[in-house]
């Protein structure tokens, strides 16, 4: 496997409240390589979208990191101080979130936004920019690119804005692209188009993707790998085709099963009872243990780490055989 | 058999403001054309369509939230749209909306919310006839008789469902119009809705309009399933039909596009552009300009809905056999 381009280690975020520390995200790690799309699942509050804030460096005051590190390409960034965070970000990584519209600032065209940020990162002059604007809008499947290079975000449609909000993502070659539910807020068929764009531009240049979404069919199409999160914590992950296939981790059985699909019959859909644990109430032991049809003594006592099963890792007692791990 | 609901040839036009320099005078948009359907007692028909395709005005239609600019809607065979919600036979059709953190009032405890279409429509007399009604229907949809005590905000997002859920109830309904209820809720909860509305409509034989667009709800939960593309229906058939040999190109493109955790990851290409909302549909089939199959007679002539082989589909290529 390549070396990794993205190394979360034992990653913890808190949000201070009035009684203790709110622990939104508790011992996470995993690895992005190069070209890799890892998709990141778990229902609201699960602590995905923190994580993905955490990789950017935009956690929302007052967050912030109290353990763990993050490394780039070999090169601690979790303590950068602010302006060489900036730099990174944008040069190196670039984001996308939820809602084109506000990623987009309503009196600028679309092709002046893109070629500031193109200028800012890379050293381009004026019409040389906007040919690559041009061309990463065409890229990124906005038909005519170089007409719509002059109109304003509110000409565009939701499904477009996004490409564009991609193509800006883009814009100073990123080696890392962390996406935020990139196309909750698109119809399926928009959504279909963004995807393959998504994809494309990863196998073509080789960028690494960490999308973030709620909806596993977005990442059984789109992900190479899979991290599941329930309440804070990594509970699985591993390869796409593995993880979903024969999920080990009860939580993402659950999940899967609770998924209503097109192929098959069911008469009711399996649903897993209750709803996760706030932050401030986590259960002792394993978070999910009260919802878990499969628990055991051991469950609610002590916290089961997340060790390596094959090509995946899981974080459950049933597949630790005996003993302290 | 009749059917319990029906909507006849369903029109609805909203006046849009003239441009600011007058040079185009008042427009219309039509967000619903001269939908047709039926539902027979007990039994759900889903809408599903993409954002502007008009699916949710003809729900609000149905129940009397908005008046058709033509047409009507039947509830046993009575005329019940035109003037409003105050013809319709008294909570008779109830609605359970999208978004579960705006439609309860935040100032109401559960058990005013609950027992507020009781009181409206002076079906109980009696507070301890009230309460008791209202505990009857929290435990209906899996609540506690002492939640009606708490606030909204007490409450997650699918439970919150659930409280609308027990609120349309109230006044037993025998048709419920269900608008997207769960797309504000994550999967697990999603589950726990759904089985829900599905134990409710089985046990007290509700029929139900489901407005959603999500095609793998729809076919969880439908019998029948109608497809809208810019305010008209392209598409009705029964649902296994639909989804095992979908007719409309449109329809096919949209299954096509569901991402599904047991379907192989495919190297398929998209479906290019927007579907066309009700300003933007080119004349002729609102599809054609996504349609790999168009040809001259679709650009001019809009296809009608015509029944082929079972199923009701609004293409020329299917009724020409050229698809």
């Amino acid at each position: 496997m390549a070396e990794p381009l993205l190394q979360v280690q034992d990653l913890r975020v808190e949000f201070p409240a009035r009684r203790g520390p709110r622990v939104a995200v508790d011992a996470v790690s995993f690895d992005i390589a190069p070209g890799e799309v890892l998709g990141v699942v778990g229902e609201s509050g699960a602590g995905k979208s923190v994580t993905g804030a955490a990789v950017i460096g935009l956690l929302d005051a007052p967050g912030r990191i109290t353990a763990g590190r993050i490394l780039f390409d070999g090169r601690r960034i979790d303590d950068l101080p602010r302006a060489e965070l900036r730099r990174l970000r944008g040069r190196q990584i670039g984001s996308i979130f939820q809602d084109p519209l506000t990623a987009l600032n309503p009196l600028f065209t679309v092709g002046d936004q893109i070629v500031e940020t193109m200028r800012a990162h890379l050293p381009l002059g004026r019409r040389e920019a906007r040919q690559r604007a041009i061309d990463l809008l065409a890229a990124t499947g906005v038909p005519s690119a170089a007409q719509r290079f002059d109109q304003y975000p509110h000409q565009f449609s939701g499904g477009m804005r996004q490409r564009v909000v991609i193509a800006l993502a883009l814009a100073g070659e990123p080696r890392l692209v962390v996406a935020d539910e990139p196309t909750t807020a698109l119809d399926v068929s928009t959504q279909a188009q963004v995807l393959a764009v998504l994809r494309r531009l990863c196998r073509d240049h080789g960028t690494a993707v960490m999308l973030i979404t709620h909806d596993l069919g977005v990442v059984a199409e789109t992900c190479g790998r899979v991290a599941v999160m329930y309440a804070g914590r990594l509970v699985e992950i591993g390869p796409v085709a593995e993880v979903l296939d024969a999920p080990a981790h009860p939580y993402t059985r659950g999940l899967l099963d609770a998924v209503p699909t097109l192929a098959g019959e069911r008469e009711r859909l399996p649903q897993i009872e209750g709803t996760m644990p706030a932050p401030d109430a986590l259960p002792a032991g394993c978070a999910f243990h009260p919802r878990c049809p499969r628990r055991m003594a051991r469950c609610s006592v002590e916290r089961p780490p997340l060790l390596a099963a094959g090509e995946r890792r899981v974080a459950c007692w049933l597949h630790v055989p005996e003993g302290p791990a | 058999m009749t059917p319990l609901i029906e909507a006849i040839d369903l029109t609805k036009d909203y006046a849009l403001p003239a441009s600011w320099l007058g040079r185009r005078g008042p427009r219309r948009l039509r967000a619903v054309d001269g939908v047709d359907f039926a539902i027979a007692p007990g039994r759900t028909l889903a809408l599903v369509g993409e954002s502007g395709s008009g699916k949710s005005t003809v729900a609000r239609l149905l129940v009397g939230l908005e008046t058709p600019t033509r047409g009507s809607v039947r509830l046993d065979s009575v005329n019940v749209a035109g003037t409003g919600a105050s013809r319709i036979p008294r909570g008779r059709m109830q609605m359970v909306f999208q978004d579960p953190y705006a439609s309860l009032n935040p100032r109401w405890t559960v058990g005013e919310i609950v027992a507020e279409p009781l009181r409206e429509l002076g079906l109980l007399r009696g507070a301890a006839a009230v309460d008791a009604r209202v505990a009857e229907l929290l435990a209906a949809v899996q609540l506690a008789a002492g939640d009606a005590e708490r606030w909204p905000h007490q409450f997650s997002g699918g439970q919150r469902q659930r409280i609308s859920i027990a609120r349309a109830l109230a006044t037993e309904p025998s048709f419920l119009v269900c608008d997207e209820p769960t797309s504000a809720l994550d999967v697990s909860v999603q589950a726990q809705v759904l089985n829900l509305v599905k134990d409710l409509q089985r046990r007290r034989g509700l029929t139900c309009l489901l407005i959603s667009h999500n095609l793998a709800v729809v076919h969880h939960m439908s019998d029948r399933v109608g497809v809208m593309l810019a305010g008209r229906i392209v598409e009705m058939a029964d649902r296994r039909d639909l989804f095992t040999r979908p007719a409309h190109p449109y329809t096919r493109a949209l299954l096509d596009a569901v991402p599904d955790v047991r379907r192989a990851r495919s190297s398929r290409d998209p479906l290019p552009g927007d579907a066309p909302g009700p300003l933007d549909a080119p004349a002729g089939c609102a599809f054609r300009l996504r349609c790999p199959h168009a040809d001259a007679r679709c650009a001019t002539e809009r296809p009608p809905l015509l029944e082929v082989r079972g199923t009701a589909v609004a293409c020329h290529a299917v009724h020409e056999g050229r698809l």
